[in-house]
């Protein structure tokens, strides 16, 4: 059975969707919580650390069913990544569980030098992330994590759209014998096409509709919201778009993206992040080192005080939705010529500014 | 064993090394490296049950070295275990070189790549968790500097150590009381550093820490069944070369040419002095 979908969705988005036959999932954390149960179950070298986020984390279960797998740290994270690494070192498959506003700021260092430059097999995972704690405001937004992981070497990002994604990447990560960042949203999400045409790997893109026309390649739960944005392009527009799941922030998959932008009119990149150091900028990067000129558009969270608010709420304020995403791929191929009359304000969502605009 | 006279003579042929290869790479922590040497000698001629042979037996004992710009100390007691030639040496803090200014773990002998303060505690944590988890009987040092414990994720560690009573977990303070800028006490105040790790469910002792028979004493087992381990090691920075002793400006000091000789000679003469005046 379906549940309702939230209100993230409008109701044009939720016809789109029951077009597509797409049927309403559980929270990412919820899938994750219980695949790591069902792994941790099977081998006692694997362990859920915590810093008091057993709750938060979904992980009551876990604890109640296996008390010597869990470790509780208390609210001190910077203790539970070193605790962690330490545990990684001695044999331990470990998954330090924390909401990802803190988890990687405030223990960033940990992650940066115990877990990824002593190079120890610890998950680290980071819930609630992005603005699911839309209405908490910025001390619990993570909207910087993308960007400070991908300046560290030696982890693998990992950013899961759907439950199938989220289940795979759980599996992959205590497989996986090197750090990599896990990032889980609250609020329950749609499934996905193309669990059995484009399978989840680590470092690979997954194509979920093809097209030609604008090519949306977005992570995380952003990735709903552009599929829904293509299939309303196509039924009002006739436009044919491509939209691709990057799963994994870094590394890149490369290939995937020049493909995008060889074979496409325009580029758009989603993600639930600020603009600035994200997935992106990671994008534009490939392309323009690939010598491609294409019309290129970021949408994420800009640099700018963040709107208060649901994570629905704060979504749509940012245009990170089907009609949001719809609007900008039309705009975007209205636009006359590449890197021609391009202005300040549609760079508006980039970096130029220090200020702290509220409107 | 080895006798305490034939740790003394270790201490002051690994002083030796500290300075000759501080003095080859132009570059080293020399106050630091010469407070925590005796401490090190102990640790790894009469405590530690770990050898080359055995580096990769999961049931090792682990030394974290949390005050990790004390670097050439470690260095220099690894080669003389045999962990690596310490010819290796002549590449310290050289382009390309694994023997940077910090413990790494392309070192052969280091558990963990350290440097950024107040990492060394919750990683010894984590280990002597995963050694009470498996039952498997190691233990687990870890080596702190005195001004290391303002940085606050010691004092969640501290607190993480006893929660889970780590026993077999020791945390070794060398405690020389100067810090780069100068006196810890000045600096930012710890004291009462005994009655503050008590506090934190910790079985604490002071002991001199150049004393071999002292820190034995006090390394060779736990010292309270079901509390970790705070072994207060009262220390002087730059210990055994006269003009270095309890000089702040030695934390990472490269002594000149006639310095060096100097502190050469000392430590001959002290050589000397130990096998009964012969050279």
């Amino acid at each position: 059975m379906s549940a309702p979908a939230p209100s993230m969705y409008s109701p044009a988005a939720k016809a789109v969707a029951e077009e597509l036959g797409l049927k309403m999932g559980r929270a990412n954390l919820e899938e994750f919580a219980d695949t790591l149960l069902t792994l941790a179950k099977a081998d006692r070298n694997i362990l859920a650390v915590t810093s008091d986020s057993r709750g938060s984390g979904k992980l009551g279960p876990f604890g109640q069913a296996l008390p010597k797998q869990i470790v509780e740290m208390g609210i001190a994270e910077q203790n539970l990544v070193g605790v962690a690494a330490g545990l990684g070192s001695c044999g331990k498959n470990v998954f330090a569980v924390s909401p990802a506003c803190f988890l990687t700021a405030r223990s960033l260092e940990q992650i940066k030098n115990d877990i990824c430059y002593s190079d120890h097999p610890v998950t680290v995972v980071g819930i609630s992330s992005g603005v699911s704690y839309g209405a908490l405001g910025t001390t619990h937004h993570s909207l910087h994590d993308f960007a400070v992981l991908r300046a560290i070497n030696n982890i693998t990002i990992v950013v899961p759209a759907d439950n199938y994604e989220t289940r795979e990447a759980v599996k992959a990560a205590a497989a996986h014998d090197k750090p990599v960042y896990l990032r889980f949203g609250k609020a329950p999400l749609y499934t996905l096409p193309g669990a059995d045409s484009a399978p989840f790997a680590f470092g690979q893109a997954r194509v979920l509709r093809e097209g030609s026309d604008v090519a949306f390649l977005a992570t995380g739960e952003t990735v709903i919201h552009c599929l829904l944005a293509a299939a309303h392009l196509e039924a009002t527009a006739s436009l044919k778009c491509r939209v691709v799941s990057l799963p994994t922030v870094k590394p890149l998959d490369t290939s995937a993206v020049l493909a995008a932008a060889r074979e496409c009119r325009a580029v758009i990149t989603a993600e639930e992040h600020m603009v600035n150091g994200g997935l992106g900028e990671a994008v534009a990067g490939v392309i323009a080192q690939a010598g491609i000129g294409t019309r290129f558009k970021i949408a994420g969270i800009p640099d700018e005080y963040t709107v208060t608010g649901s994570q629905a709420d704060i979504f749509r304020h940012y245009g990170l939705t089907m009609e949001g995403f719809a609007e900008a791929a039309s705009s975007l191929l209205e636009k006359s010529s590449v890197g021609a009359g391009v202005s300040h304000d549609q760079l508006g969502a980039l970096s130029l500014s220090n200020g702290q605009a509220k409107d | 064993m080895p006798t305490d006279q034939e740790l003394a003579l270790k201490s002051l042929r690994y002083r030796r090394s500290v300075i000759r290869w501080i003095k080859h790479a132009g570059a080293g922590h020399t106050g630091g490296s010469l407070s925590c040497l005796d401490i090190l000698n102990v640790l790894y001629n009469r405590i530690l049950r770990v050898s080359p042979a055995t580096f990769t037996d999961p049931k090792r004992d682990r030394y974290i070295q949390s005050k990790g710009h004390s670097v050439e100390a470690l260095f220099v007691v690894l080669a003389e275990q045999g962990y690596f030639p310490e010819s290796d040496l002549e590449t310290l803090c050289g382009y390309q070189s694994d023997y940077v200014g910090h413990p790494t773990r392309h070192v052969n002998g280091i558990e963990q790549n350290t440097g950024a303060l107040g990492h060394g505690l919750p990683l010894a944590v984590g280990s002597a968790l995963a050694s009470k988890m498996d039952d498997a009987g190691f233990r687990v040092f870890t080596l702190l500097g005195d001004g290391e414990l303002s940085e606050g994720s010691n004092w969640e560690g501290a607190l993480a150590g006893s929660h889970y009573k780590l026993d077999n977990l020791t945390a070794i303070i060398d405690c020389n009381t100067l810090q780069i800028t100068g006196r810890t006490r000045d600096v930012m105040n710890h004291e009462p550093l005994a009655e503050k790790w008590a506090a934190f469910g910790w079985a604490v002792r002071k002991v001199p820490g150049h004393d071999f028979s002292a820190l034995t004493a006090a390394l060779e087992a736990p010292l309270e069944p079901g509390k970790p381990s705070c072994i207060i090691a009262q220390t002087t920075k730059g210990r055994g070369i006269s003009y270095m002793e309890d000089v702040a400006r030695w934390h990472h000091g490269v002594p000149n040419d006639e310095e060096y000789a100097r502190a050469i000679s000392e430590i001959d003469a002290a050589i000397a002095k130990l096998n009964g005046g012969a050279a």
